[in-house]
């Protein structure tokens, strides 16, 4: 289990005020759970795994694994690197050049302090090194390894150790998109059978909602939204979350009221009246901002059927892109284009009317955003 | 019409026309190259081979210096002292300069700008100075650190000898301390700082990590200072000169610079000994730049450019800050004083309340009031200037010719322009001398001779400025100004010239202060009334007259320490330094 709370880590600059690049981060990831940090370049997410990791050292908060304190401010505590026993895996892989494949994964274990017999240590060698199938290659120079192996040989580095938490900096960045998809299966596969407790740094929002548990969304050194990889994705807290998690169609309108039987919402937009829900209370009469995923755009030709409680409008074909599984329509509804991602059974020419439904719990209204309002306006 | 794929030149192909007046030239740059690095290294070897021309019977070939060299008992001891001089002065300056590096780069040890301000000091004080020093700091007689010993300890022996071969390797090595500093802090600058992350990860603790990751990483480069400083140390003139003569230490410089001097002077003896030495710097500079052609093998890419954040070494801190200050005294704080000291009294003494009352500025009046300093700071300053400026245009031409033509043979220009690396100042100012005396033509003797070797001797300099900023200079910039109409002058002057200008004014300034400080060259090569600063301080040195050395000697460390600061605050992007 690893605990953060209110994580601060601030970096100094030559001239000006100091880069706050984790702020206030805050987060729990249960024993043996894929927690996966995600977010956009420069939002903090490497920094704050390097506090963890305790590589950098953070100006204020607690961190805690396994019930053992590693870092707090307030109690004065600062446990170094190397004494943590966090495995790492780093984006650039740091594989040592100078030293064979099976040196590299013996490392962690020549270099402590009660170091086991030389047979024993040959043997946990040999077995991380078959887990991640480079048992083969062992004695190689680590030079000469391809970008697959050398993650792998990383990755097997930091198991070796047989460590507390898994730290993870965006490690299959380097590798090309078929290799990506192969190795995110054996880390999947491998960190379910030792039941690491993992943190996972990556930009790439396919890479996190495939492989983890548990999803926290960071924004200008903040965590925005933390949940599973379905909450995320169905449910995003703001608009943030909303458009950077897949694409969205976002559609501003006003808050009329709450409807007690239905435990909806309704608000009246640009493109008619809606049932819309919601996670956090809305204020009627205040403005919100709706977000419907283009494939809970339904279209259909004919007539819906009467009787479910659906959102239903009209709108014209404006253009439409073939992708061979799916087709996006462009659909014009008054003044608001609308996103819709279709079965290619449905081939409405560009011009023709067309019936749109949508799902109100698959309407979610964002409230609006009084701090990025503000800031939006300064 | 003279435009690269102008009406002239239909097919477009540069290099189709060989009459055009760029050709001409480069080819004059490239045959004043050829002569300035190549003719008098040929006389030289010309030379070693020769009886000298006394009187009116001419020179006649013999393998008599060769064997006077070699076969006599005194060869041997030469050349082991000359390699235990280089080899130890070598080993001391990278075993203390990897170690600054190592504290300054990767811990959290306090007075780290300290450091780097002290790594312009080989610039600032010049070599004769700074063994001047240390013998008033370390000789068993007057040596102050001796002195205090005595007095605090009551001893009768000194604590250290300065006139010996640990005493030139001390000297030697800790001077040139500063550039195995700069090497090897671009080296750990250079590495990949997650490799030593991991390593922290792994739960190796500081010191393992330095052993097993960081020096081992870099080996290569280790190796390669260590060359570089190797070739400097058995090039060094000045201490051998000032410390081992005295009392019988020889090394290929020294023996040199005796062969001419004793009387009569023996030419051919010095340039068989010169050839030895120039195959054992050539050996080193091609070694040397094999490894770096190689370098590459360890280096990993990342995209991040951020820094390592420094290791906290905890109570070591205090300790690895003690070895800087301690560092800063023996390599400039104590030298420096002394001098200061020594020029502000009317006959040297040591220091005491007695003497601290004599403390007088009349040595600095004496010492400008004498004919030969005025000519020569004039003559310094006129080496200085026009040295490096033909140098850096020279220079840039040749870079051009190199980076930009497809001309044959261009990377043997490079060579040719980069070879004085490998000559010793020394060697350097004897295959001068022997070629302007051999050819004849009124040179020799005058100011034009030391401005030859000068411009020979910083070649590779001007080379090394030019070509970083060539490299970076993308030729399409070149290739509009030519498709605008400009002729190939017009182009050089006013695109290539202008925006090689920062790297041209760095080489510039890095070849102004060595210039100032060149000695080893000179001092064979100058007569009455061309005289330099350097060889003012030599000449007192001789005549014994050490006050007034010290005055002159800390006017020098004063204009080149304000010259440094100045050039680096204009050039702040490119950087003068050492290396
Ligand atoms: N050593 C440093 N010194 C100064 N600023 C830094 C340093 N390291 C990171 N930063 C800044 O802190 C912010 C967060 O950086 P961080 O590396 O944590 O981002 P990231 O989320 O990992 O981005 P990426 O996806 O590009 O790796 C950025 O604005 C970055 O420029
Ligand atoms: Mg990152």
């Amino acid at each position: 289990m690893l605990s953060v709370k209110g994580l601060n880590t601030e970096y100094k600059t030559q001239k000006g005020p100091p880069v706050k690049a984790a702020q206030n981060v805050e987060f729990e990831a249960p024993k043996g759970v894929f927690f996966t940090l995600l977010g956009p370049s420069g939002c903090g997410k490497t920094t704050t795994l390097r506090s963890i990791a305790g590589l950098e050292r953070p100006t204020s908060g607690a961190i805690e694994a396994n019930g053992r304190v590693v870092y707090s401010s307030s109690q004065g505590v600062f446990v170094p690197p190397n004494k943590r026993n966090f495995g790492m895996v780093f984006q650039s892989y740091a594989i040592w050049p100078h030293m064979t494949v099976f040196s590299n994964a013996s490392f962690p274990l020549e270099v402590r302090k009660n170091k086991l017999p030389k047979a024993q240590i040959r043997e946990k060698v040999m077995k991380v090194l078959h887990a991640v199938g480079l048992d083969h290659l062992a004695e190689r120079d680590a030079t000469k390894l391809s970008g697959g192996q050398q993650q792998r040989l990383a990755l097997a580095r930091a198991l070796v150790m047989e460590p507390e938490i898994l730290l993870l900096d965006e490690p299959l960045s380097n590798l090309d998109a078929k290799l990506r998809e192969k190795m995110r299966f054996e880390l999947k596969r491998i960190q379910r059978e030792l039941g690491l407790t993992t943190i996972y740094v990556t930009h790439d929002q396919g890479e996190a909602l495939a492989l983890s548990h548990e999803i926290a969304v960071m924004n200008e050194g903040r965590i925005v939204q933390i949940g599973s990889p379905r909450a995320i994705y169905e449910r995003p807290a703001n608009r943030f979350v909303a458009d950077f998690i897949g694409t969205t169609n976002f559609v501003d309108g006003d808050v009329k009221g709450f409807d007690d039987q239905t435990k909806l919402w309704r608000m009246s937009t640009p493109i008619g009246d809606l049932m819309v829900s919601s996670d956090a209370p809305l204020t009627a009469g205040g403005k919100a901002t709706l977000s419907i995923r283009p494939e809970d755009v339904e279209l259909t030709e004919e007539a819906p059927p009467a009787g479910r409680l659906l959102n239903l409008a009209n709108g014209v074909v404006d253009q439409k892109v073939f992708l061979g599984d799916i087709v996006d329509f462009q659909v014009r509804v008054g003044d608001v284009m609308l996103l819709s991602r279709a079965h290619p059974s449905l081939r409405t020419p560009i011009g023709d009317k067309i019936n749109i439904r949508m799902d109100p719990m698959k309407c979610v209204a964002l409230p609006a955003e009084p701090a990025a309002a503000a800031q939006a306006a300064a | 019409m003279t435009s690269v794929g102008g009406i002239a030149n239909p097919r477009g192909k540069v290099g189709a026309f060989p009459v055009e007046p760029r050709f001409l030239g480069m080819g004059a740059v490239g045959a004043a190259i050829a002569w300035l690095a190549l003719v008098p290294l040929g006389f030289l070897f010309w030379q070693s081979f020769m009886t000298p021309r006394v009187g009116g019977r001419p020179a006649q070939f013999t393998l008599g210096n060769y064997a006077g060299a070699y076969s006599s008992p005194d060869t041997l001891p030469l050349l082991a002292n000359s390699l235990a001089f280089a080899a130890g002065a070598s080993l001391l300056a990278l075993a203390v300069g990897s170690a600054l590096a190592w504290i300054n780069e990767r811990t959290n040890t306090p007075f780290k700008s300290l450091v780097y301000a002290l790594s312009v000091v080989p610039l600032v004080i010049p070599g004769i100075l700074f063994v001047v020093a240390w013998i008033m700091l370390g000789s068993p007689k007057i040596g102050l650190v001796n002195l205090a010993f005595q007095k605090a300890f009551d001893a009768d022996g000194p604590l250290i000898d300065i006139y010996s071969l640990p005493g030139m390797i001390f000297v030697d090595g800790l001077h040139y301390s500063p550039i195995a500093f700069l090497l090897m802090t671009s080296a750990f600058r250079a590495m990949d700082p997650s490799l030593e992350e991991a390593a922290m990860m792994s739960g190796a603790s500081i010191g393992g990590i330095a052993r097993r990751v960081t020096f081992t990483l870099a080996w290569p480069a280790v190796a390669a200072s260590f060359l570089i400083l190797f070739v400097r140390s058995i090039e060094s003139f000045e201490t051998p000169a000032l410390l081992g003569l005295p009392v019988g230490i020889e090394v290929f410089t020294s023996a040199i610079y005796d062969a001419i001097h004793r009387y009569p002077s023996d030419v051919g003896l010095a340039s068989a000994y010169a050839m030895t030495l120039l195959a054992i710097t050539s050996f080193g500079v091609f070694w040397q730049s094999r490894m770096s052609s190689r370098g590459g093998r360890y280096a990993t890419v990342t995209g991040k450019g951020f820094r390592p954040r420094r290791m906290d070494i905890g109570r070591w801190r205090w300790a690895a800050g003690g070895f800087f200050l301690l560092y800063a005294l023996l390599v400039i704080g104590l030298p420096f004083l002394v001098l200061l000291w020594s020029s502000l009294q009317k006959f040297y003494s040591a220091p005491s309340w007695a003497a601290a009352k004599n403390i007088t500025p009349k040595a600095y009046y004496a010492v400008l009031a004498y004919p030969n300093v005025a000519t020569a700071i004039w003559n310094s300053v006129f080496l200085a200037l026009s040295g490096a400026t033909i140098v850096m245009l020279l220079t840039a031409v040749a870079c051009w010719i190199v980076h930009r033509t497809k001309t044959r043979g261009r990377w043997l220009l490079d060579g040719v322009a980069s070879a004085p690396l490998a000559l010793p100042g020394l060697v350097m100012g004897l295959a001068i001398m022997v070629c302007y005396l051999a050819l004849g033509g009124g040179v020799y003797g005058t100011i034009w001779i030391m401005l030859i070797a000068y411009v020979t001797r910083f070649l590779p300099y001007g080379m090394r400025y030019n070509s970083t900023s060539m490299i970076q200079l993308h030729p399409e910039l070149e290739e509009s100004a030519a498709m605008s109409g400009a002729s190939w002058s017009l182009t050089f002057g006013r695109v290539v010239l202008p925006l090689l200008k920062p790297g041209l004014v760095a080489g510039w300034i890095y070849i102004v202060i060595v210039s100032v400080r060149e000695l080893s060259s000179s001092i064979l090569l100058y007569s009455p009334g061309t005289e330099t600063v350097s060889v003012v301080i030599w000449e007192l040195w001789q005549n014994g007259q050490y006050v007034e050395l010290s005055a002159l000697g800390v006017m020098l460390i004063a204009a080149l320490f304000v010259f440094v600061v100045a050039a680096q605050a204009v050039s702040r992007q490119f950087g003068v330094r050492e290396v």
